[in-house]
């Protein structure tokens, strides 16, 4: 049925499509197979209106949210597009706090679904972000923030339709490779998965930045998400910006899949522990998350030039 | 046996600046009892008092973070390498 009742409920079910020319073997006995999930085929285009719907929901269900709310939120992208649609579509307000130096395509698309933009610092990235929410949410007492690196709604989400869905479409799955982030994708998917597969193997790729982002004055300001725990995770990936960008562009010029950079990211980790398997003569399928599509990165420049100049002029910029 | 390990900004003043430094160690544990020799305070400020990596201190060898690795037993081999990052929002969310 591809029949929906409004945009919302068309969320979810993302196809799976197959690397043929990117895996390291296709066919045979002993298949090493790559499988991308579609995640930018979501109603905004990306994985974090899956998120952003169940956030909304649980609130909404345990009287935490009512008409006429606003909702607060540190996100510097593609959560906030997704809280914005969903908010908007059901009636609340939305203020977004991001780090200043995001692409453009992120704020115009923000401000179109009628969110308002608080900024945030670039040098303090992310954690300056949080920070900065969770002072507004003291200042502002009605104001509902979801915070979606500590609400189990979020990776409740993945465990319900991510997990179930992967599985349904690959029934011989034996690693699942997705972008650390809230980790909320990782703790959702990777708890059902590892239920239904035991011996499964869950993959994490996180984005390393320039050293901007990782301006903290001193480690005990560091921050792990709330939601995050380790025991669910195999192994993990720092990623630079120059793999990252290599393989969005082998993505796009071997698969035909024009993705983002995170999902550059993903896929290097996941070719990593392809070629490893490879290695010992094991099959394996394995499935990764496609974020979201190229579009909103466009003017950072990445996919213009050579390698080297796209990956310096990421340099200081937040592309996952 | 050479490792190259990175040092984020946050930990250069141990290291008069330096974005990396050379060590050696056959173990990330002996690698760091070794750093600590050549740019003392530097292992007080990844591991804590009671012997593990400090919760917000990410250590990667060649790109994998050790606490799936074998943590301060990671084996090193030369020329690998080491990078030290604090953990952090990380990018969009």
């Amino acid at each position: 049925m591809t029949r929906y009742e409004s945009l919302i409920e068309s969320l979810g079910d993302t196809p799976l499509v197959g690397l043929p020319h990117l895996s390291p073997r296709w066919e045979g006995e002993r298949p090493v197979r790559l499988w991308a999930k579609l995640e930018d085929r979501n109603p905004t285009g990306s994985i974090k209106d899956r998120a952003a719907h169940a956030m909304i929901t649980a609130a909404e269900a345990d009287g935490r949210l009512t008409p006429g709310c606003t909702i607060l939120e540190p996100t510097s992208g593609n959560t906030g597009i997704s809280l914005a649609m969903v908010a908007k579509l059901r009636g609340y307000g939305l203020v977004c706090v991001m780090p200043e130096n995001t692409s453009v395509e992120r704020r115009q698309l923000l401000e179109m679904f009628g969110a308002r933009i608080i900024s945030s610092p670039a040098a303090g990235g992310s954690n300056q972000a949080v920070a900065t929410a969770k002072q507004l949410a003291e200042q502002y007492p009605d104001w509902v923030m979801l915070y979606q690196y500590g609400n189990p709604a979020n990776a409740q989400a993945h465990y319900d339709g991510t997990g179930p869905e992967l599985l349904r479409d690959l029934p011989t799955i034996t690693h699942f490779v997705a972008g650390l982030g809230t980790t909320g994708t990782l703790m959702g998917t990777g708890r059902y998965l590892r239920e239904k597969v035991p011996d499964i193997s869950i993959i994490a790729a996180e984005p390393r930045y320039g050293e901007l982002v990782y301006g903290l004055r001193n480690i005990d300001e560091g921050f792990v998400p709330e939601l995050y725990d380790d025991s669910v995770l195999t192994s993990r990936f720092s990623v630079t910006s120059y793999d990252a960008l290599r393989r969005t562009r082998d993505l796009i010029e071997q698969e035909g899949i024009f993705a983002g950079i995170s999902t550059g990211a993903i896929l290097h980790a996941a070719l990593s522990i392809a070629e490893r398997v490879d290695a010992k003569g094991e099959r394996a399928d394995i499935a990764f998350v496609v974020c979201d599509g190229g579009w909103k990165y466009l003017s950072t420049g990445a996919y213009s030039g050579s390698l080297q100049q796209a990956a310096e002029r990421l340099e200081g910029q937040l592309w996952a | 046996m050479a490792i190259e390990v990175k040092i984020p900004t946050i930990l250069r003043t141990y290291t008069d600046g330096a974005k990396a430094v050379d060590g050696a160690g056959e173990t990330l544990s002996a690698l760091i009892d070794n750093l600590d020799g050549s740019h003392p305070g530097l292992k007080g400020r990844l591991i804590t008092d009671e012997g593990s990596l400090h919760r917000f201190v990410n250590v990667y060898v060649n790109d994998e973070d050790v606490r799936f690795t074998g943590s301060l037993e990671t084996t090193l081999k030369d020329g690998d390498s080491v990078t030290i990052l604090p953990a952090v929002a990380g990018g969009s969310r």
